[in-house]
């Protein structure tokens, strides 16, 4: 394709665009509102995601040892619980220890301040390799001789993954239909410019000119619906996102969601929004012109 | 040269337009084609085109067979026949410059080639001063100066016209055709479909008639009643 033709092709799709105002303005508000739905639920699944990491990271299941056992007994059943499959880490923590702690975590409280460290018992804080797999961890440490009893917070990572796998596939779901829409919706609308331009591409045809030659513009006008529709959503959805961020930050109630910053995350969500509103643009275009090149 | 040997066109629903043609126009030939309506003339222009292809014999085009042409290579059959329209086919919102320019550009011509073409070709045809104007701005005759502009702006070897008289007063037609002996003269082969006896009679060219898919005369004369009174 030579500079003349490009500027050529990019004049006509520019043209294109504005000459059929009402569609390409719908085109592009399809695509934006496709590309924010998806965007949404993807952001969803990601902090989901993320979350689901840092409780992996912070989450501990408590062991603790039977009564009956003596500190240095204690301490020897560590390997044993290393042992166990899903099982990180296991750090020993004495009755003493644990009472410090207890005491450290309520320094308000006057009356926790001078317990007896005898009615704690010793205990390992056990980290897990996969969350998902906290059930059956527990049960196999359970099982370890010595342990009296084991604490685990199932029903919160449980939870996650939950959000996490329901975020997935209706996201993924969204993506699919969303997409099949903005193509058709694109393609209908490009599909009205070259109804409109049948005759000049039946003279274009007749004098000769390439399929390639002729498919062009639309491609372009395509192209550049696609990339505004993708550049308006990106914009949108980093307004929402900050909104929502800001929300969660400043409610009492979600202050435990630690939601990640746009900062983080505009690189891959500007190029995914791109790369798919071109797709569809593209995609759209393609498919609207193909039946006019039959001939 | 333009060649159909034995061709015969039956289109899919069973209307057999052509039978068994067989027809030799040579390089820089001036022909009129001339035949009733559904007589077979415009399925003769669509295979010299290659918008059909036979339903059996052979069709050749400056060195393209349309029986069997690719898709890269019907681009560039094409390209060596210039169309002329009845109705003319210019595209309204572009000036007659325009009009001349984007057929330049789709045979992949660059804007210096465009700047120093189309002039010269408006100049043939007598429109160097309506250059800027639009199609609705020119009379009928000027319309179709810009359609023979326009078939003859990629230099064809070939000028295929379909009843290009039909919408012009017998004046403008009469000027018209002048053009056409003149862009024969220059080297042109021009194939004209008419229906128009007088302008037939006023040139002494071949006259091919048609009728019911056969070829009925061939000769160098006069259209006399749907019959040709020739030198042949």
């Amino acid at each position: 394709m030579g500079r003349h033709n490009f500027r050529y092709f990019f004049h006509e799709g520019v043209s294109n665009m504005f000459s059929h105002g009402f569609m390409s303005f719908a085109a592009v508000g399809v695509t934006v509102a496709c590309l924010l739905i998806m965007g949404t639920f993807s952001l969803v699944a990601v902090n989901a995601n993320q979350q689901l990491r840092d409780m992996e990271r912070d989450n501990e299941i408590l062991a603790y040892v039977d009564e009956s056992y003596t500190t240095q007994q204690a301490r020897m059943l560590q390997s044993k619980i290393e042992a166990q499959p899903n099982v990180a880490s296991a750090t020993f923590i004495t009755k003493e220890e644990a009472t410090k702690n207890f005491q450290e975590k309520y320094t308000d409280e006057s009356a926790f301040q001078d317990l007896d460290p005898e009615i704690f018992r010793d205990r390992f804080a056990v980290k897990t390799v996969d969350i998902r797999l906290t059930g059956e961890t527990k049960a196999a440490v359970e099982k370890v001789e010595g342990i009296a009893e084991v604490t685990a917070y199932e029903e919160f990572s449980n939870g996650l993954i939950t959000v996490r796998n329901i975020a997935t596939v209706v996201c993924v779901t969204l993506i699919v239909i969303l997409l099949v829409v903005s193509v058709f919706i694109m393609s209908n609308t490009i599909k009205l410019t070259t109804f409109d331009r049948r005759e000049e591409i039946a003279i274009m045809r007749m004098v000769g000119a390439t399929n390639g030659f002729i498919r062009w513009p639309f491609v372009y006008e395509g192209f550049m619906l696609g990339v505004t529709g993708a550049v308006a959503a990106f914009l949108l959805q980093w307004t929402l996102y900050e909104a929502v961020a800001r929300g969660v930050e400043s409610s009492d109630t979600l202050q435990l969601i630690n939601v990640m910053s746009f900062g983080e995350l505009w690189l891959p969500v500007a190029a995914t929004f791109l790369v798919a509103g071109i797709l569809v643009g593209v995609g759209g275009s393609l498919s609207a012109i193909r039946r006019f090149l039959q001939v | 040269m333009i060649r159909l040997k034995d061709v015969e066109m039956e289109y899919d629903n069973g209307t057999q337009a052509i039978r068994g043609i067989t027809l030799t126009i040579e390089d820089g030939e001036f022909i009129f084609l001339v035949g009733p309506s559904g007589a077979g003339k415009s399925t003769i222009i669509k295979l010299l085109t290659g918008e059909v292809e036979p339903t059996r014999g052979r069709v050749m085009i400056n060195g393209f067979s349309v029986s069997n042409i690719t898709d890269r290579q019907l681009p560039l059959m094409r390209r060596t026949v210039g169309v002329i329209f009845q109705d003319f086919r210019l595209i309204e919102k572009k000036t007659v410059y325009d009009n001349l320019a984007f057929v330049m550009r789709a045979v992949g011509m660059g804007e210096k080639e465009l700047r120093k073409r189309i002039p010269y070709v408006l100049k043939l045809v007598g429109l160097d001063e309506k250059a800027s104007h639009f199609p609705t701005e020119l009379s009928g005759g000027e319309q179709q100066r810009v359609a023979i502009a326009r078939a003859l702006v990629n230099n064809p070897t070939t000028i295929i016209a379909d009843e290009p008289t039909g919408n012009l007063d017998p004046d403008r037609s009469l000027e018209l055709m002048r053009l056409l002996v003149k862009i024969n003269t220059l080297g042109t082969t021009v194939v004209v479909v008419t229906h128009e006896k007088d302008l037939v009679d006023r040139f002494e060219k071949r006259v091919i008639t048609i009728d019911g898919g056969r070829i009925i005369n061939d000769s160098v004369g006069r259209y006399v009643g749907g019959h040709i009174h020739g030198k042949a």
